[in-house]
């Protein structure tokens, strides 16, 4: 298969691609570009949470806090391998990161402030995030669908940790109650824009690869689903005057601020220099192990 | 230089690929992808070889076609439902 | 080992995995990352049984106390965040701990389970010792550290043991019973959350 057009109906069919298949330039350089985003994400996510691995309230809070960020630094490992394998070096993505030069998701822009946040994150933003994982279970590239198995698997740990910590707080005094309130508050704007803005699928190019296999709008509409109930039996008020799902079963909401996300996305987050400007402290100290370490 | 892992789900099942670590040998092959591969109890084993000892092999020739060694090479249904009528076996659709 | 001594074991397993866990995300590589995280968490893993033993109320043990009430020795309060210090502790940490873990094996049953996780770390940090032995900032980290492991032994037979185990000569210890900078810090921070409802607050 050498052509454009032959690869294009051999995915879209259904067929999965290997490492050493012959891809089109397109298709490596999207996938490229979007399994990479997602390393950094996983990355970036690290930092709000492990703060709080620090401050964590009782020792199994803590085992199960260090546990989930450990796993997003091992999706991390898995995430670039793959890149890595596409002609992409790990080193080049963590330089591109830290340069600004690449982009990862707008949830791990933004600040911390309570404990309250890490229920809200390891709950609904690994919540939003499986949804869109567990899509890419069918992406066309089979290395990647692969480490995705592993991936959803260990961030349903997490989900049920981050319930479980919120559960404990909405049962708990009124202000701790309060601060998961006062959490989800802060991050409904994030979650409503991390699913991106609703490109038709049709005219996804991510979808016609198939590397995605499910649109943004679609995506979101789970995560409402899914998720609104089961925050609203809490008794949490979702600071959304006109969410409601009308009658043919379809989600309303006030128009997320794409121009927040576009802003946010392109290095201009509350936290992004912070955070980048933390990694590269790291990566540049530690160089010399690196070089002492993978030194034959 | 990249390991691959090969992971066992539990006693008896086969050895399935997992993914890869980047190390220098095996010590560290080990130490990494014990973690990587096992740190939620989720295999009883692990094989690790180095990429370079990976021999590849994913081309085949099939050029006559020859069906009798495949599944897909039978059609028995039709000829199934004949015999069945004729020994008066076949019930009812 | 007594009550207090026991403490002062749980308290260093604490607080090293407390520091251990800083790295979290920030590991020199991605692999050691992941690795080093597993045993940050045995290390608050052992604290937590053996806080266990000496209480009903492992986590009010753990945070609720006082600075001046905790046990652990300085060399685990250090902050160390570059990897050649970081990585000296671990070997000199691990080459002690078990000379006492061992000592403890026969009286105490937990002892014994520690000692098995710990198999691993061991494992870890000769691996790493192999590997940077010969980097002078890998040495000088050693040295530096150096007296802060003697003080986490006993002196007398352990403490003569790690000596004749790492090979570097005796030299003044700095002793268990007073805290560094290190600890307010840490303790601070710990304990910020839970400091923040009323006592028996579930989290």
């Amino acid at each position: 298969m050498r052509s454009e057009q032959e690869f294009l109906e051999y995915v879209q069919g259904g067929g999965q691609v290997e490492t050493r298949d012959w891809m089109p330039d397109e298709y490596r350089a999207k996938l490229v570009k979007f399994i990479e985003m997602h390393g950094n994400s996983e990355l970036m996510g690290v930092l709000p949470e492990r703060e709080w691995i620090l401050r964590a309230p009782t020792l199994q809070r803590k085992l199960a806090l260090t546990a989930k960020v450990q796993d997003e630094v091992g999706h991390a490992q898995l995430i670039y391998r793959v890149v890595e394998d596409l002609g992409k070096p790990r080193q080049q993505c963590l330089a591109d990161l830290v340069d600004g030069k690449a982009k990862f998701h707008n949830v791990f822009h933004y600040p911390t402030h309570t404990w309250g946040d890490v229920g809200v994150i390891a709950w609904l933003v690994d919540a939003a995030a499986i949804i869109s994982q567990k899509a890419l279970l069918k992406c066309s590239y089979a290395p990647y669908a692969r480490i995705m198995k592993k991936i959803c698997w260990e961030e349903s740990f997490h989900i049920l940790h981050g319930r479980d910590v919120i559960l404990a707080m909405v049962t708990g005094t009124p202000e701790q109650f309060e601060l998961v309130q006062e959490a989800l508050n802060r991050w409904w704007g994030p979650l409503m824009q991390f699913h991106g803005t609703p490109i038709r699928a049709e005219e996804d190019p991510m979808v016609s690869w198939r590397i995605k296999s499910q649109g943004n709008e679609e995506a979101r509409q789970q995560f409402l689903d899914g998720y609104v109930p089961q925050i609203r039996e809490l008794g949490l008020a979702i600071p959304d005057p006109k969410l409601r799902k009308n009658d043919d079963g379809v989600w309303e909401y006030s128009e997320p601020d794409w121009d927040e996300l576009k802003h946010v996305v392109t290095g201009h987050g509350p936290r992004t220099e912070e955070r980048l400007a933390f990694r590269r402290r790291f990566l540049d100290q530690e160089k010399w192990v690196r070089e002492a370490v993978l030194a034959a | 230089m990249i390991w691959e892992v090969f992971r066992q789900d539990r006693r008896g099942a086969p050895f399935e690929h997992a993914g890869s670590v980047v190390a220098p040998d095996a010590e560290f092959a080990e130490a990494w992808a014990r973690e990587q591969y096992g740190r939620r109890g989720e295999s009883v084993a692990l094989w690790l070889a180095p990429r370079d000892a990976v021999h590849v092999v994913d081309d085949w020739a099939d050029e006559f076609d020859l069906k009798y060694r495949r599944v897909d090479g039978y059609s028995i249904k039709a000829r199934l439902k004949e015999a069945r009528e004729r020994a008066g076996t076949a019930g009812p659709r | 080992m007594n009550e207090r001594e026991l403490l002062g074991l749980a308290d260093d397993e604490l607080i090293i995995g407390w520091r251990d866990s800083e790295w979290t995300g920030i590991a020199p590589l991605l692999e050691e990352d992941v690795a080093f995280s597993s045993i940050a968490q045995n290390e608050i893993g052992h604290a937590r049984a053996l806080y266990e033993l000496l209480s009903d109320d492992a986590d009010a043990l753990a945070f609720d106390r006082s600075l001046d009430e905790y046990r652990c020795a300085p060399l685990v309060e250090l902050k160390l965040l570059d990897w050649a210090h970081t990585i000296a502790r671990r070997w000199l940490y691990e080459v002690a701990d078990e000379i006492r873990i061992s000592a403890l094996k026969e009286s105490l049953p937990l002892a014994a389970k520690i000692d098995r996780e710990e198999t691993y770390h061991r494992m870890h940090a000769e691996m790493w010792h192999g590997r940077l032995r010969n980097a002078p900032r890998f040495r000088e980290a050693v040295e530096e550290l150096w007296p802060y492991a003697l003080g986490l032994l006993p002196a007398g037979e352990q403490r003569d043991a790690l000596v004749s185990r790492v090979g570097l000569a005796h030299v003044e210890a700095v002793e268990r019973g007073t805290h560094t900078d290190g600890l307010p810090e840490i303790w601070d921070e710990m304990t910020m959350v839970r400091r923040s409802a009323p006592a028996g607050a579930q989290w």
